[in-house]
């Protein structure tokens, strides 16, 4: 991977800065036209080869909310985000938007709305930043426009770019990008996807403080409008930028509410905040 | 009824024969992922091996015997070195090693023309094996009984040696996780290597039980790589017990088609129908579901 | 990046211009009849090398059975020439010697000479499409998907040397003695066939390069790198990879056909395991990521084939399997990227390796994703 591409220190692509501004023009579209949005879970049943690794969660995110899941290891926050995408088999119902999302295959899903990003920022290392912002872009292209070259940057790609701070570094190879940039990147794609419901997981995994406010920020404001769900380890980023928390533990909901709510519920002080430190940011194996 | 029960036996031991053949992928490929397309070469030096053999040892049974030691061995030791100098720094790319161990064939097939020859030989099956013996009232060569034996002899041994020993507790981490493995104190190199020992040796006894068949050339692997691959894509990765059924399956399919068609429809035949199973579970009849979807 | 042409248009034109100048040139002037026979026959296969190009270095896909669509390609073209040769509601020789003297039924179409070159262009690609969309959508890839392949070129093979009467067996087809009404003892007519065979591999690359550089091309490889993440963008991964595999498979199909008339014969030992990895071996070298290296690379390994295996056969076989081994352990780029190993050597021994590597999604299916097919 990026043995192949000449390790571009991170430095030399300068830091990036996320452009609120240009975030503007991405959610420009009107609030109504998400009004509808609502992710429902009922009865989300995931196991492998025995092992339950999501029992009968329910859970429902409202436009509007930036819900966070939280949980030590195992508890199955990947294991939902992989079930709501199709990548999971799973039992219960998931429906988004009035769609039953269960069942579908992955692309199908990513097309009715939802999009991810992936614990280890998941980009095309070896096609530049446009690129990988106009591929976001294209899936209900038409086959004509597929087979012809690009011609000029599509409005929206430009504006998710300059939103992500990554427009000076658009003919980049995406695999040079630094580890935060790598992320940005990915949260970009998913707003030139157009998704409606944003599964984050881990978003800010490996940032500097200073990215990661950057980033709570964007999220607040995206979370204004659109459905967004963010798996995360960091208490503190998930005290200064959730609206909503939902506890996880062995596969179950134990806890659901505002921040507030959540910290001073005993059950979760006793399994999660008590045991497990609160600074913990291991990664869930 | 005679006739069901002869087509089953053949069945049963074309079955053997693509077991022998496709036990060590198992290892190889099921376990380290590594796709070796000289497998079937290393076949051919195990069957060139019992040649040999019986040019010093002239009772034929004694040399089958000895060739079946010397055969692992020299089966091992080549993909030993193999593994060494060439797939140790590819596990990254197991499409190229691929093509790398194509290469490999290449050159080991002509290496066995030019020392060799180019014409078939053939090795003597020793006396104890002539004849056929009566099963069911069915005439059975006790040659096709005999590595239907040793097919399962040498299933029996690897499922021992992976289940029971410490080697096989070290394949099994390593396969599991290998950087878990490395800072538990596994040296996960060396049980790579000798992963990769005794599957290739495996190969070495599958090309001495060959010669029992029919003459042996420098082509003798090419006829049995590909069956022996689709063997262990059928049977699922990573999984013994996979491969010893899928190699019955195939085989019991193939005589069972061959019955009321020709060899060459059977297997073109069979080749669709695996595409077809692999349709239903890509994963093969026996596999194991992980977390590590994502 | 070369700084002197920095239009691309303009060095397309300049390519093709070079390119054809070359080809339709330079090689009829300078080479005996035989040579520029022996010339289209490579241009042939390097017309099999381009898909590979594809579909492997662009796509990840490493088919190991593309022997099957040049054969198809091949037999059709052939099974038309021998009709050809038998006139109108005639055997051909080979089946009165062999069988029972009667033309199958699925024989007849091929008669027809429309129909033929239609079938040649369509079938395979239609068979590849499907076949790729059944695999690929069951997400069979990597290792899997080579091994299918090679299943496949053996299974055809097989089929052709069992059904001798209808096939010509192990012998395959030979002795055409005319292509669409031109006589083939005629050296000018020789002559046509290379300038066909030189045009149509032209043709095929100015189009692989169109294919490449559109945003199909740039899904392809994402595909390659990270073919769920394609999938969570809202793309079916099954479709972008069954187009490239038959496009590799038309291609391979017309070189198969063109092979046919220039050769004399086809039979399975082009088409079976062994040639179908043999196309490989030029890929590899000339790069398999990029445009021309497939083709320069197919044309110099069977150039180097025909002139060392006259005098040396054995000592081709050691070299063959050597340049699968050095190319693909230690060039994996191609041999046109050997100056850029020595610079990313450098680069790597500057700067220290610790940046994150994402790890590449993998299902259950998968060994692992192709890692290996690179933009050079």
């Amino acid at each position: 991977m990026s043995e192949q591409t000449p390790p571009t220190p991170a430095a030399l692509l300068g830091e990036g800065q996320l452009d609120p501004d240009a975030l503007e023009a991405v959610l420009a579209a009107p609030v109504e036209r998400f009004r509808h949005d609502y992710l429902e879970i009922r009865g989300l049943r995931v196991s492998f080869d025995g092992f339950v690794a999501v029992d009968g969660v329910d859970l429902t995110v409202t436009q509007g909310d930036l819900r966070f899941l939280i949980g030590p290891n195992g508890a199955g926050k990947t294991t939902i985000v992989d079930a709501i995408t199709g990548l999971a088999a799973a039992t219960g119902s998931v429906r988004f938007g009035g769609v039953d999302l269960l069942g579908k295959p992955s692309h199908r899903i990513a097309r009715a709305g939802v999009g991810r990003t992936f614990q280890t920022a998941s980009v095309f290392d070896e096609l530049s930043v446009l690129q990988n912002l106009d591929i976001a872009a294209g899936a209900s292209r038409r086959a004509h426009t597929l087979l012809r070259r690009r011609s000029g940057i599509p409005d929206d790609v430009e504006a998710a770019m300059e939103t992500v701070g990554l427009a000076h570094l658009r003919d980049v190879t995406a695999g040079v990008l630094a580890h935060g940039q790598k992320q940005w990147l990915e949260i970009g794609m998913l707003l030139v996807q157009d998704a409606h419901l944003l599964l984050l997981d881990e978003p800010v995994a490996g940032m500097s403080q200073a990215e990661r406010e950057e980033t709570g920020l964007l999220l607040q404001r995206i979370g204004a409008q659109r459905t967004v769900v963010v798996v995360e380890h960091d208490m503190e980023f998930l005290r200064s930028f959730a609206s909503s928390v939902t506890v996880l533990h062995q596969g179950r909901v134990l806890s659901e509410g505002t921040v507030a709510e959540v910290q001073a519920d005993p059950r979760v002080v006793e399994v999660y905040l008590g045991t497990a430190s609160t600074s913990t940011t291991t990664k869930e194996a | 009824m005679d006739a069901v029960i002869s087509q089953l036996f053949a069945g049963l031991s074309l079955g053997s024969v693509l077991l022998l053949a496709a036990l060590g992928l198992a290892l190889t490929f099921g376990q380290m992922g590594v796709i070796n397309m000289a497998h079937g070469e290393f076949m051919m030096a195990g069957a060139y091996t019992a040649y040999a053999v019986q040019k010093v040892v002239s009772d034929a049974g004694v040399s089958l015997l000895v060739s079946l030691v010397i055969g692992f061995v020299v089966g091992g030791l080549l993909g030993l070195v193999l593994e060494i100098t060439l797939i140790s720094r590819m596990y990254t790319r197991p499409l190229d090693t691929l093509l790398v161990t194509f290469g490999v064939a290449l050159v080991l097939q002509q290496l066995a023309r030019d020392v060799f020859g180019a014409p078939n030989v053939d090795v003597r099956a020793p006396e104890w094996l002539s004849g056929a013996v009566q099963i069911l009232g069915v005439g059975v060569p006790k040659t096709r009984v005999f590595i239907l034996a040793l097919s399962i002899l040498c299933v029996v041994a690897l499922s021992l040696v992976v289940k029971l020993t410490p080697l096989g507790r070290r394949i099994r981490a390593t396969v599991q996780n290998r950087d878990l493995a490395e800072t538990s104190g596994v040296s996960t190199r060396a049980t790579d290597r000798l992963t990769f020992f005794i599957g290739s040796g495996v190969a070495g006894v599958a090309g001495v039980a060959l010669t029992l068949l029919g003459s042996i050339g420098p082509t003798l692997g090419t006829n049995y790589i590909v069956d022996a691959f689709l063997v262990v894509v059928v049977g699922g990765i990573g999984q013994l017990k996979g491969a010893v059924i899928a190699a019955f399956a195939l085989g019991l399919l193939q005589a069972t088609i061959e019955y009321s068609s020709t060899a060459s429809l059977a297997k073109v035949l069979v080749f669709v129908i695996i595409v077809a199973f692999l349709q239903v579970r890509p994963q093969g009849i026996v596999s194991v579901r992980t977390r590590s979807l994502a | 990046m070369s700084a002197v042409w920095r239009s691309p248009r303009a060095r397309v034109i300049v390519g093709t211009g070079i390119a054809a100048v070359v080809l339709f040139v330079v090689a009829p002037g300078m080479l005996s009849s035989f040579r520029l026979n022996l010339l289209a026959k490579f241009l042939c296969l390097a017309m099999v090398a381009v898909g590979i190009g594809l579909a492997w270095g662009r796509g990840g896909m490493l088919t190991l059975g593309q022997g099957v669509f040049f054969g198809l390609g091949g037999y059709m073209m052939a099974m038309h020439l021998k009709l050809e040769d038998a006139g109108p509601g005639g055997v051909p020789d080979f089946m009165t010697l062999y069988g029972d003297g009667v033309v199958p039924g699925w024989w007849e179409p091929f008669r027809d000479p429309v129909f033929t070159l239609v079938a040649i262009v369509v079938l395979p690609t239609v068979l590849a499409a499907l076949l790729g969309l059944a695999v690929f959508t069951r997400r069979v890839r990597g290792a899997y998907f080579a091994i299918l392949s090679q299943a496949l070129a053996a299974a055809f093979a097989i089929l052709l040397i069992g059904q001798q009467k209808v096939t010509g067996g192990t012998n395959g087809l030979n002795g055409f003695r005319s292509f669409f009404g031109f006589d083939l003892a005629d050296p000018v007519n020789k002559k046509m066939l290379y300038f066909i065979a030189a045009g149509t591999l032209l043709v095929m690359v100015l189009l692989v390069r169109l294919l490449m550089r559109s945003r199909w091309g740039e899904l392809l490889v994402a595909v390659r790198d990270q073919e769920n993440r394609v999938r969570f963008l809202g793309y079916n991964p099954a479709v972008v990879k069954a187009g490239a595999f038959a496009v590799a498979a038309c291609f391979a199909s017309i070189g198969g056909a063109l092979f046919t008339p220039i050769v004399g014969i086809i039979s399975p030992a082009d088409v079976g395991v062994v040639p179908s990895i043999v196309f490989l071996v030029g890929v590899a070298i000339g790069g398999r990521a990029t445009l021309l290296g497939p083709v320069l690379g197919a044309v110099a390994v069977s150039w180097a084939e025909s002139s060392l295996s006259e005098s040396f056969p054995s000592f081709w076989t050691y070299f063959q399997g050597a340049l699968f081994i050095v190319v693909v352990a230690f060039l994996p780029n191609g041999i046109a990227t050997l100056g850029q190993v020595r610079l990313r050597r450098r680069a790597r021994a500057e700067a220290p390796p610790d940046e994150p590597t994402a790890e590449p999604p993998h299902d259950e299916v998968a060994v692992e994703p192709s890692t290996s097919g690179r933009t050079a």
